[in-house]
């Protein structure tokens, strides 16, 4: 066991840290899509090897060969720094992953580089209203005529719809292939004829996601990822990128000290919080967890770094136990507060902004999307531990 | 970087594993739960070296560390293996380390010659009417749920929190045996009456660490222990059939598999870091080794409690002797700082209590 970074990394971090103490202040206080300090940062970030560090150069990128360990410093000094580490999103994250695996040289010139600097965002039309965790029973439907797809359907949960560009999209366009070899994956702008967005509310009170309509939206050939009715592995190596990305062990360390802090502070007929043993058992219990569940992420980041293998059920289990811990933490910082807990929006009791609540919502929310919890059990329990898959439906051995 | 096991610990773990599946199958388990001799399997363990893992090789031992003592324990728990291992191996061997490393003693536990109970209870909330006074060299008191009985010589805490070394002949000393759940690991009670002692240590600090050391391997003893129930709930439900189909088909027995192995897992890692700190770590050891032994306990409840369910009737049978293990994570959870006292103590180390 060796938890030392070496002094090679002990240099780099001398180096990320050098960069924040000059740059750190430009830090964007906005969150807004295309806002100009949101692009500028992200400019400056990819200008230096902190964001889109090992995309190649030729696609607007840094071109750093991939470190997991450079990426981890850089990571936890941006984190440790309270400074933004430049633009995430559904198309940083997912689209731009797939494209350099299973794009065309013509689609990674299109698409990256603007997809990158945050000035092309995209939205994700994956889960339908008949087709959620069973996501390969999805119908909108794509016909080629001439040189066009032309699709129709319906989307559902699509974060952000209403302010992308552009959509990756799952279409059904080989009817009368099995479920999961008749769906292809399109790119296209979400300004074409035919595409009506509604939008939903959820209960944050936030209109994220929507509901998207497609009639006779006409999609040109080549804008296909992969090859026709290739689309379901595609869009596969796209879902692990997203739920390695969720419940992130080393932002929730960050917030369990927020939380440890916040019962220091906040006071009941004049006592300390964390004075009470019950509220305060059940912190150390978090602590506790949050711990296991660092570790695990040490384990898996060093099988990475190491090349071995002898981790999957440990990264496996990321995505349940991530959210599931985040969600029990905001609840424990709800639970702290008492009445005060329930604060939100404008109120002048409110907390740390209101973040209490709004994650409480949000990371139940993540425990749904992204493949439910009970989803996740299925998969731990087949792929880690070996048992059987769900014996058909009666519906589908018919 | 490496935060993984290298192939000389792999090898280690593998030879254990080998060794106690031979000498320590559940039925040699069941033969000491009504016959408490454990001499074969200790002297085996003695043979491959386990007993001087953590003697330097110069006192011929093997010099190794407690990240390969945990791995050592974790295998003894997946066994059920009755063995005086905490104390002899792993906690005395520790102790002299830091406080006497040219004591003749750790020799003589790297050959298996002694036996190490420990009775550190008082140090961790001692019940009424037991406690241990020293003057001038001698102890007097009691300590019940001394773990490793009978041994030849005592770890001894005392109430002033100094250790001490205890022949199991001086004079004064009686000592009974007391029943618990847990067969595989017998425990007593010692009666100290001016019975002369060795001081090892004066410093709160030692015995401090010797706790930390003792709690990260009863956290990895429960870790084996509860990796083995899961194994054979999955086994089970693979091969036990009902409404024509494996049980390991329907989805309630794959969510309860699945929970416990998501619980379980990370408790692979907390343990290697907590076992880790210990030699390298000094700032989180304590605070680690707190949080990872009511971690576990947890866990291991749930694991325990779990597989069982798994099981159907069978699982509560003395037939399939699930409940060794059921028991062995019991004794485990209750013995050197139980959940919500260990988390008050990680509180405090923080200073989060007034
Ligand atoms: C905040 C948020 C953002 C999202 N963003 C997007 C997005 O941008 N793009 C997009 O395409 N989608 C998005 N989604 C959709 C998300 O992926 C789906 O909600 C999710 O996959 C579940 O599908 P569903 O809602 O249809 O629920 P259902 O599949 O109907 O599930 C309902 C319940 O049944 C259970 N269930 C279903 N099948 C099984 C099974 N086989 N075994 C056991 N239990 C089962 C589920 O676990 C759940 O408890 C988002 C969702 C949320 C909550």
């Amino acid at each position: 066991m060796d938890l030392s970074y070496g002094p090679k990394y002990e240099a780099f971090r001398e180096e990320v840290r050098a960069f924040l103490r000059t740059h750190g202040h430009k830090s964007p206080k906005t969150t807004k899509l295309k806002a100009p300090e949101l692009l500028d940062w992200q400019a400056l970030l990819i200008e230096n090897g902190y964001a889109a560090r090992t995309i190649p150069k030729e696609y607007g990128g840094y071109g750093a060969e991939p470190d997991i360990l450079k990426s981890r410093i850089i990571a936890e000094e941006f984190a440790a720094a309270q400074v933004s580490s430049g633009m995430g999103g559904q198309g940083i994250s997912m689209l731009v992953p797939t494209l350099l695996e299973m794009g065309t040289e013509a689609q990674k010139r299109e698409f990256i580089p603007p997809t990158i600097r945050g000035e092309m965002v995209w939205c994700q039309g994956y889960s339908e209203p008949g087709a959620g965790s069973d996501l390969a029973s999805l119908r909108t439907a794509g016909k080629l005529d001439g040189d066009h797809w032309v699709v129709n359907g319906q989307k559902i949960w699509t974060s952000t719809a209403h302010l992308a560009d552009w959509i990756f999209c799952l279409v059904r366009t080989e009817p009368d292939a099995p479920k999961h070899k008749g769906i292809s994956f399109l790119l296209f702008r979400m300004d074409t004829p035919g595409i009506e967005i509604r939008p939903l509310v959820d209960m944050t009170m936030n209109r994220n996601f929507n509901e998207v309509f497609f009639t006779d939206v006409r999609v040109p050939k080549d804008q296909m990822v992969g090859a026709r009715g290739q689309g379901w592995q595609v869009a596969n190596s796209i879902l692990g990128f997203e739920r390695d990305s969720l419940g992130d062990p080393n932002a929730t360390l960050g917030r369990l000290n927020r939380l440890l802090a916040l019962m220091q502070e906040e006071t009941v007929d004049g006592a300390r919080v964390i004075d009470n043993g019950a509220l305060r058992d059940r912190a150390m219990r978090i602590q506790g967890r949050v711990m296991a569940m660092r570790f695990n992420e040490l384990r898996v980041l060093s099988a990475k770094v190491n090349g071995r293998n002898d981790a999957q059920l440990a990264r496996l289990i990321g995505k349940l136990q991530g959210t599931e811990l985040r969600h029990a933490l905001e609840q424990l910082g709800i639970d702290a507060m008492g009445e005060v807990g329930t604060s939100y929006a404008d109120n002048p009791y409110l907390r740390d902004g209101g973040s209490w609540q709004y994650h409480f919502m949000f990371f139940l929310g993540l425990i749904i999307g992204g493949g439910t919890s009970q989803i996740q059990k299925n998969i731990i329990s087949e792929r880690g531990l070996g048992m059987p898959r769900e014996p058909k439906l009666a519906k589908e051995q018919k | 970087m490496e935060f993984g096991l290298s192939e000389e610990q792999t090898l280690l773990v593998d030879t254990v594993n080998r060794f106690l599946d031979d000498a320590s199958p559940l039925d040699r388990v069941r033969k000491f739960a009504a016959d408490p001799n454990d001499t074969d399997i200790w002297q085996g363990l003695v043979d491959i070296g386990i007993s001087g893992l953590l003697v330097s090789e110069d006192a011929g031992g093997t010099g190794l560390r407690h990240v390969e003592a945990a791995l050592v324990a974790e295998a003894l728990g997946n066994h059920v293996t009755p063995s005086p291992y905490l104390g002899s191996a792993v906690v005395l061997p520790s102790v002299l380390n830091a406080t006497d490393p040219g004591a003749t003693l750790l020799g003589e536990l790297a050959a298996g010659k002694v036996r190490c109970g420990l009775a550190l209870s008082g140090a961790t909330g001692a019940r009424a009417g037991t406690a241990v006074v020293a003057r001038n060299g001698r102890l007097t008191g009691k300590v019940a749920f001394v773990l490793d009985y009978p041994a030849s010589v005592y770890l001894v805490a005392d109430a002033a929190g100094s250790l001490h070394l205890v022949d199991a002949n001086a004079s004064g000393l009686s000592h009974r045996r007391l029943t618990t759940v847990d067969a595989s690991r017998p425990v007593g009670e010692i009666v100290l009456a001016d019975s002369p002692a060795t001081c090892l240590s004066n410093d709160p600090e030692v015995l401090a660490r010797a706790l930390d050391v003792a709690r990260v391997m009863l956290a990895a003893d429960t870790l084996g222990a509860a990796q083995n129930m899961l194994d054979q709930a999955v086994a089970y439900a693979l091969q036990r059939e009902q409404f024509d189909r494996p049980i390991a088909t329907f989805q309630a027995v794959k969510h309860m598999c699945a929970e416990m192995a998501a619980d379980l897992e990370p408790c692979r890692a907390f343990v290697w870091y907590a076992a880790h700190a210990l030699d390298e770590l000094p700032d989180e050891a304590r605070l680690t080794a707190c949080h990872l032994k009511a971690h576990i306990a947890e866990v291991g409840q749930f694991v325990s409690k779990t597989a069982t369910e798994v099981h159907g009737g069978m699982g509560f049978t003395d037939l399939v002797g699930l409940h060794y293990w059921f028991k062995r994570i019991g004794l485990n959870r209750q013995v050197l700082g139980t959940p919500e006292w260990l988390r008050d103590e990680a509180a405090r180390l923080q200073g989060l209590v007034a």
